[in-house]
């Protein structure tokens, strides 16, 4: 960007809060510009790594044959277990279930058990093929759906949420329904995959440029491995190439091998795996099985619930101890269930470790609410929009000031489902559209159309509540530009252009004026992941505490030199008036230099209100709730299964929005990639525990001709957050994906089509068109039962 | 046969730039030369097998005097196969004034990038669209970007860019169409109708002058590893690591570029890509214009050629099967002699075909249906586009006068090791009167049939369930009626 020359005369500034600002790197990304990486200039001698990963789902290691990848072309090292200098272990819980290096034991197929480090990549790569490996294999358990969620070996201590007697309410209730419902997981796919390029410095110095959510946990992982002490580590991201989640603790391991491989051999070394390699050996979201009890009246009114969420978390804990909690604490989505027992299951499994995604568990627990709204839908013969709305939570601000508190004891005080579902139920023309589709399906016997709507409510705020804290460094140089710094990552999500918005605004200085540098752990410490949808929140609110710091004492100064009352010092745009005079943002800058105040300020921030007890599950977990509803149509082939989405109006709420454009598209971006998640995004393993999904040939993420024929998305304008967070703004990243949830409801709807709406589909995700296909046959044959 | 004159590198422009580069290995894929020999890292690696579009380029090259430039997969494009062609990066696009070309100003302006990584790719093949077609409707859009993956945008905002180029600027303007001249120039230039043999440390490449030429090095290297398109080859390389040396690269061959008809048979030459075959087939057999685009994306059709598709004898190649039912025949030529065989017979088993050492494949022929005939063939995915085949089905009927099944073809892919005609299901309705019933009463010689496995696309029940049921609907469709019979994407035009 060549010089901006500030405009004095403005009525606004460029680029503050509120404005559809285009995200900061735009420009870069188009014309290929933009630094990831591995486009970065490699120091002179840099080496490169791949990962030898197990051949085995489970097994122990009798003897290690390496003499052939080390007299291999190019290779100049090969590293395993024993080379770790300081702890062999990255379990970001700090249970010490997940080695850097398998040693002496594999528990999963793909495990990394060594790391060959060549001159080129290709030769890394080529040498890796030839390890001789041999294995005592032991018994394995790949797939959840034959264990018991109550019996079976778990990762880490479950959760159960408790509010009332479900078992008696259920009992009681005039009508019960018990079943069991599969959800699948979902590969991140950022396009970017994982990488780190670690640099030696002199004493025990390294610096690692990781792919990460998490820089600091990076840090803290790699300084264990080495044996060093964090401040012997810098960790560094400027952008990632998405990140979903998936590098919230997944990068550990890569930057861990690099930085230990770097020290060793005292070169530079880069460590990017294949595509496949990545999807084999890092983890996923969690798939579930959801055992449900359901108590009801013949009115559809919920009574009791009971569920089971049995995860599927592979060998180690790594974060499926708060996805499963995170499950619990979405199992009433927007409703109010009047006695409710939910338990946790984190089942071990001889699967890749999974992980944070997106959602991070709660879409799941949401999806099993859904379930149990359908049940009583078809079970009471009524559309299941009818259920949903009579099961909502009661609206906030009700004198009754009943049905309004969670499974977890919190109390909901920013309900607005109720409108933002009607609005959406009139602007999408829900009941004609129903009668339009029923006239449809009478005339088309094998083309059949479903429609379904499907609200969100999403809790924000990490549930671990010492992660709920964000610092930020911002300096004001004498020329009036301003260099920002936080702890929060961008990962395309428009994280850097929002802070750089509130900063702009603070400062009343155009957006051009602030430059956004890259993540590292050396500006801003201790910082929690960029994850749980709070990025904007703790980092815009921990930014803006720091220009707020600088401003004041701009205002003081001012008020001093210029003999005037504090409040006669406004910031204008691009200027400041002092008095009756208006100078320069820059000039008064440069006079406050010239007094000697410090022009430099560390932000913090911590979200207040919050609190949790695990083991009583009572609590505040959330700071504030976010609200959205989507309705979807399909028609689905039923001869084959094959489907398409017709059309998708949502409204979405993100309070006061800081940039509607970034807003709404992390709305329609995250919509299709939860509709992906539950239709063609299915994971398979075979009979050897073998990852058979592993690239984007056998693994089917969205493409353009996946979305919606008809895609409209709004925000709801009226909304603001009851919280005073960021300019009343709310979180965005993952409250949307779940509103994909309305393509798997209008699928099961155009399934049921082919029974009359007489028997309930029970259609598990991902709802490919096989599961499609063999679901309306289920159906058709039950019906002619 | 005259021995060609031998060169001993492969010359191509490189966006503005002529390159002679002699020290290129058989297997170098174009996306490591750009970004590990040229320091050009606009292109991204996203999979490395051509299914995501990140690291998409645009090559030109000339065919019958025209130049054209198609989007391509440089991370299964090798480098030795661009003698006489202009790759075109994204670090091309600006005009070197800072200006963003119309293509990447309307992705900022419609906010058509989060994370940035897959843009370049988009960015290129929108431009190729854009060139090709200014003002597309949103089905060409669509297929412009079935090869390119998105995991942020949900695709809206790309789709709101790629409307709203043409208003940014006209193509006219576009540095390729105003320099088209002089690159045809240059390009000419480098054509000296020589043979490129490459010979690194061993490995070896050839770039034969001629069909001739490229029969005369397959008699002296019958093991060599013809490559066509590379949309297949180019995995063994980047994900098996495969040893392919030496290589012979067919698809600069315009001599195996023809599409031709005769006496309603339809020749086309081993080099012709999908994308080249598309107005042909499309137009003479209505049916396969819908097929052809949903195989690979646009990248690997721009680089897949039909001969490659039934070469490789993959069990699930799309083109087979269809050809099979409508009864076409296969030439293979080693040296100066040619024999051509039905299209089934090719297939022996997986793995296996019926192609000798030193033989290739050079052309397949295959006969428009018949007046009054109908064809329909139908290709199961867990996605829609750019997926691999779980089951698809050919059908090619003639009714009598009296109703009955006059004459019937169907062959399947992803039912058995082997492109396969369901024989048994035929006979059940050779000579019978065509209605439900009939064709209900066929469903069971399925099982005779076919065997299907499972994997990860489909199980076996769901591929033997779909394949009937495939039946049926072509059964409804020969019927007609008012009622939908497919899920569409687009309304017809």
């Amino acid at each position: 960007m060549t010089k901006h020359t500030p405009n004095l005369k403005a009525e606004k500034i460029l680029g503050g809060v509120a404005t559809s600002q285009r995200h900061d790197s735009a420009h870069k990304h188009v014309t290929g510009t933009a630094v990831y990486i591995d486009d970065m200039a490699e120091p002179a001698g840099t080496l490169h790594a791949c990962l030898g990963l197990s051949t085995v789902p489970h097994g122990k290691i009798r003897a290690m044959d390496l003499a052939a990848v080390r007299a291999a072309p190019g290779v100049v090292d090969v590293l395993t277990a024993a080379d770790v200098p300081g702890e062999n272990d990255i379990s970001p819980t700090g249970l010490h279930d997940e080695p850097v290096l398998a040693e002496g034991k594999v528990q999963f197929h793909g495990q990394p058990i060594f790391a060959v480090i060549a001159e080129t990549r290709e030769q890394a790569r080529r040498a890796c093929k030839l390890a001789k490996i041999d294995y005592e294999e032991l018994p394995f358990v790949t797939d959840i759906g034959g264990l018991d969620p109550l019996k079976d070996k778990l990762v880490t201590k479950p959760l159960r949420l408790q509010r009332g007697d479900a078992k008696e309410a259920i009992g009681k209730a005039p009508r019960r329904i018990t079943g069991k419902m599969r959800v699948g997981g979902q590969d991140h796919f950022y396009l970017e995959g994982h990488i780190a390029l670690a640099i030696p410095g002199e004493d025990h110095d390294v610096t690692v440029y990781s792919s990460t959510q998490h820089p600091s946990e990076v840090q803290h992982m790699v300084s264990h491995a080495l044996g060093v002490s964090s401040h012997a580590v810098t960790v560094e991201v400027r952008r990632m190439g998405g990140g979903f989640g998936g590098k919230e603790t997944q990068s550990n391991q890569f930057a861990a091998i690099a930085a230990i491989a770097a020290k060793k051999l005292k070169r530079a070394v880069k460590l990017r795996p294949d595509r496949d390699d990545d999807m084999t050996a890092t983890g996923k979201r969690h798939d579930f099985v959801i055992d449900y009890d359901v108590g009801f009246d013949d009115e559809g009114n919920i009574l009791g619930v009971d569920f089971i969420f049995g995860a599927r978390c592979g060998f180690s804990a790594d974060l499926s101890g708060a996805v499963t909690d995170r499950a619990l604490f979405h199992c009433d989505n927007t409703y109010y269930w009047p006695a409710v027992n939910a338990v946790s299951a984190p089942l071990y499994t001889n699967t890749v470790s999974n992980t944070a995604f997106r959602g991070f568990g709660g879409p799941q627990g949401m999806v099993g609410a859904e379930r149990v709204i359908d049940e009583v839908a078809f079970a009471t013969a009524k559309d299941p929009l009818e259920i949903r709305k009579k099961n909502f939570y009661g609206p906030s601000g009700d004198k009754k000031g009943d049905r309004n508190v969670t499974p977890y004891h919190q109390t909901v005080e920013d309900n607005i489902i109720q409108r933002i579902v009607a609005d959406l139920e009139k602007s999408a023309d829900y009941a004609g559209r129903r009668r339009e589709i029923a006239a449809f399906n009478a005339n088309s016997r094998i083309i059949k159309r479903g429609i379904a709507m499907t609200p969100v409510k999403f809790g924000i705020s990490f549930t671990a509540t010492q992660f709920n804290q964000a610092g930020a460094l911002v300096h004001v140089y004498t020329d009036g530009s301003v260099h920002l710094n936080h702890g929060g990552t961008e990962m395309g999500q428009g994280l850097y252009v929002k802070v750089a918005q509130v900063v702009a605004e603070e400062f009343q200085i155009d957006i051009d004026r602030v430059k956004i540098t890259a993540t590292t752990t050396g500006k801003v410490p201790n910082t929690s992941a960029t994850a749980a949808s709070s990025g904007s929140d703790l980092n815009g609110m921990a930014a803006q505490n720091a220009a707020r710091q600088i401003k004041d004492r701009l205002i003081d100064f001012a008020a001093e030199a210029h003999q005037v009352a504090k409040d006669q010092v406004i910031f204008l745009p691009n200027r400041v008036r002092i008095g009756n005079e208006e100078i320069s943002f820059a000039a008064l800058v440069r006079q406050a230099y010239n007094a000697r105040i410090q022009l430099s300020a560390a932000g913090f921030y911590k979200t207040p209100k919050i609190h949790w007890d695990r083991d009583k599950g009572r609590g505040h977990p959330f700071y504030y709730f976010a609200y959205g509803a989507a309705c979807s149509e399909v028609s689905v082939d039923t001869l084959t299964g094959e489907y398409v989405i017709e059309r998708t109006d949502i409204l979405h709420e993100t309070g006061r929005s800081l940039n509607r454009a970034i807003d709404i598209g992390q709305i329609e971006g995250g919509f299709v990639q939860g509709a992906g998640w539950l239709t063609t995004e299915e994971l398979v393993w075979d009979d050897k525990g073998r990852l058979r999904t592993h690239a984007p040939s056998t693994y089917k993420i969205p493409l353009a001709s996946d979305r919606p024929k008809i895609f409209n998305v709004t925000l709801a304008d009226w909304s603001e957050n009851a919280e005073p967070a960021v300019h009343r703004s709310k979180a965005v990243g993952e409250p949307p994906f779940p509103l994909g949830m309305s393509v798997l409801h209008a699928l099961s709807d155009a399934v049921a089509s082919v029974a009359d709406h007489k028997i309930c589909p029970r259609l598990d995700a991902p709802a490919t068109p096989e599961r499609v296909l063999m679901t309306i046959e289920r159906v058709k044959a039950e019906a002619a039962k | 046969m005259s021995m060609a004159a031998i060169r001993n590198e492969i010359r191509f422009i490189l966006n503005g730039e002529d390159v002679a580069l002699a020290d290129v290995a058989p297997d170098e894929t174009l996306l490591d030369y750009l970004r590990l020999r040229r320091s050009l890292r606009g292109s991204k690696e996203g999979c490395a097998e051509g299914d995501c579009g990140a690291c998409t380029v645009l090559v030109g090259r000339l065919s019958g005097g025209k130049l054209v430039y198609e989007g391509v997969n440089a991370c299964i494009r090798f480098t030795g196969s661009l003698d006489g062609c202009h790759v075109v990066t994204v670090e091309h696009l600006g005009d070197g004034s800072g200006k963003l070309h119309p293509v990447q100003q309307a992705m900022v302006d419609f906010h058509g990038s989060q994370c940035g990584f897959c843009t370049p790719g988009f960015v290129m093949s929108l431009y190729a669209l854009w060139m090709r077609e200014p003002k597309p409707s949103d089905a060409a859009i669509e297929k412009a970007l079935q090869g390119n993956l998105c995991r942020c945008t949900g695709y809206e905002p790309i789709i709101r860019a790629a409307r709203g180029i043409s208003d940014y600027g006209k193509v006219a303007q576009d540095p390729l169409k105003r320099e088209r001249e002089s690159i045809v120039a240059r390009l000419a230039a480098m054509n000296d109708g020589a043979r490129v043999e490459i010979n690194i440390d061993g490995k070896r490449l050839l770039v034969p002058a001629s069909v001739d030429d490229l029969a005369a090095i397959l008699e002296a290297e019958p093991k060599a590893t013809i490559v066509a398109g590379s949309t297949d080859v180019g995995l063994w390389v980047t994900k098996f690591m495969r040893e392919i040396s030496p290589v012979v690269f067919i698809g600069h061959l315009d001599e195996l570029k023809s599409v031709s008809e005769e006496d309603g048979v339809i020749t086309i030459g081993a080099g012709v890509t999908y994308s080249e075959a598309f107005a042909t087939l499309s137009k003479r057999i209505p049916a396969l214009g819908p097929l052809i685009d949903r195989i690979g994306g646009e990248q690997v059709r721009n680089m897949g050629t039909i001969g490659g598709n039934i070469a490789n004898g993959s069990p699930i190649g799309d083109t087979p099967p269809p050809f099979i039912a409508l009864g076409a025949t296969l030439t293979l030529r080693k040296g100066t002699a040619r024999r051509t065989i039905p299209l089934e017979e090719f297939f022996i088993a997986y793995g296996k075909q019926d192609r000798q050492p030193g033989e290739f494949v050079e052309a397949v022929h295959v006969p428009v249906p018949a007046r009054g005939s109908h064809f329909s063939v139908y290709k199961i995915t867990k996605r829609r586009d750019e997926d691999i085949t779980a089951t698809l089905g050919a059908f090619n009927l003639t009714l009598g006068a009296d109703g009955t099944v006059a004459s019937i073809r169907i062959a399947y892919g992803g039912m058995a090791a082997t492109p396969k005609r369901a024989k048994a299901v035929e006979k059940a309705l050779l000579g019978r009167k065509w209605t439900q019933a009939t064709v209900e009463a066929a469903l069971d010689a399925y099982g005779e049939d076919f065997t299907p496995l499972s994997d990860m696309r489909a199980t076996a029940e769901y591929r033997m369930l779909a394949s009937r049921n495939l039946l049926l609907r072509f059964l409804a469709e020969t019927q007609g009626g008012t009622a939908p019979l497919q899920i569409s994407r687009h309304e017809a035009a």
